[in-house]
């Protein structure tokens, strides 16, 4: 019996699980570019997903229309400009270099500036404590400032 | 004392702007339509498919848009009120049937009444990607000129008209005037 329905699982062909139904392109290239762009682009129905994984039929006509772009031969940058332009930016996992996701990449830079400022000063006050000073670190700090 | 007010004030600043994050739906994207020109589409009317509406059918007055489909529950919630607003001649409704099978449409017209000047039939979602939609029902406010003044995400009832809409429409037909 156990065999019996393990014969049955394995007779499942697993491409039939698959999310993406569509025909995959004949040029190797073309498709690994159509698999980078799906898996960075966000289904707008269940936002925590891309259309890579999600099998909202949304995600469907948006796989199907970057399919069909990179066919007519736009480029990466024209089939993210064809979503920004259609759902805003928040339909790209990666923000783009401009504009307010300009905001998040220099956040990114300000934040590591700030906690390096901070790292860099707490070893300083560190640094000038006497070598042989047997007390808790803390405490010293506050009657030495 | 004074190493514990730079934390606190953190705090407070974190609080706040969490409190405003959470209170807000994740579910309703801004759309990048408004203020700027409705996106073109040329579709085949519900009704007859050798037919024709686009852009043109709207310019010269203020109408709304709305996406729907008999699949999708918001749209059966509004519905009656789309209703009283056609009936009201309020404002031309133009119908995006999305993603749907047209018999389903057809039929669904007939039997809950049709508040539509004229449907567009998009079954295949591909004129709903240039829109921008993401979920039925959708609604555009198109001014004369054919710019998107406003899209509202979800059913209509006339608590959402009065506050969102009625606004927006006066002060379109007043400055076009």
């Amino acid at each position: 019996m156990r065999f019996f329905l393990a014969a049955l699982l394995l007779a499942i062909p697993m491409a039939s699980l698959a999310i993406d139904t569509g025909l995959a392109f004949e040029d190797p290239e073309l498709q690994a570019r159509y698999e980078k762009i799906i898996s960075e682009v966000r289904c707008l129905k269940c936002q925590n997903q891309t259309i890579k994984d999600s099998n909202a039929f949304l995600a469907d006509d948006l796989r199907r229309e970057i399919r069909r772009l990179l066919e007519e031969g736009k480029t990466d940058a024209e089939v993210y400009d064809f979503l920004v332009v259609r759902y805003g930016e928040f339909a790209l996992y990666r923000p783009q270099m401009s504009g307010s996701g300009m905001f998040l990449w220099l956040a990114l830079f300000v934040f590591a500036g700030f906690g390096a400022f901070v790292a860099f000063r707490v070893v300083r006050k560190r640094m000038a404590l006497p070598i042989d000073d047997e007390s808790d670190v803390e405490p010293t700090i506050e009657t030495k400032a | 004392m004074n190493r514990y007010i730079a934390p606190i004030v953190v705090f407070v600043i974190l609080l706040g702007v969490f409190m405003i994050g959470l209170n807000k739906d994740p579910t309703i994207l801004p759309s990048p339509f408004i203020g700027r020109a409705a996106p073109a589409f040329d579709l085949p009317t519900l009704e007859n498919a050798s037919k024709r509406v686009s852009n043109a059918d709207l310019s010269g007055q203020v109408v709304l848009v709305n996406v729907w489909a008999t699949w999708c529950v918001g749209c059966r919630q509004e519905h009656e009120f789309l209703l009283q607003l056609a009936r009201d001649k309020v404002i031309p409704i133009y119908g995006l049937n999305w993603r749907d099978r047209r018999e389903d449409a057809l039929q669904w017209l007939r039997q809950l009444g049709n508040p539509y000047v004229v449907s567009g039939y998009d079954g295949d979602g591909k004129a709903g990607i240039d829109w921008g939609v993401y979920g039925a029902p959708e609604t555009f406010l198109i001014a004369k000129d054919g710019t998107v003044l406003y899209k509202y995400l979800g059913p209509l009832n006339s608590q959402v008209w009065q506050q969102e809409f009625e606004p927006r429409i006066l002060q379109a037909e007043g400055s076009a005037s």
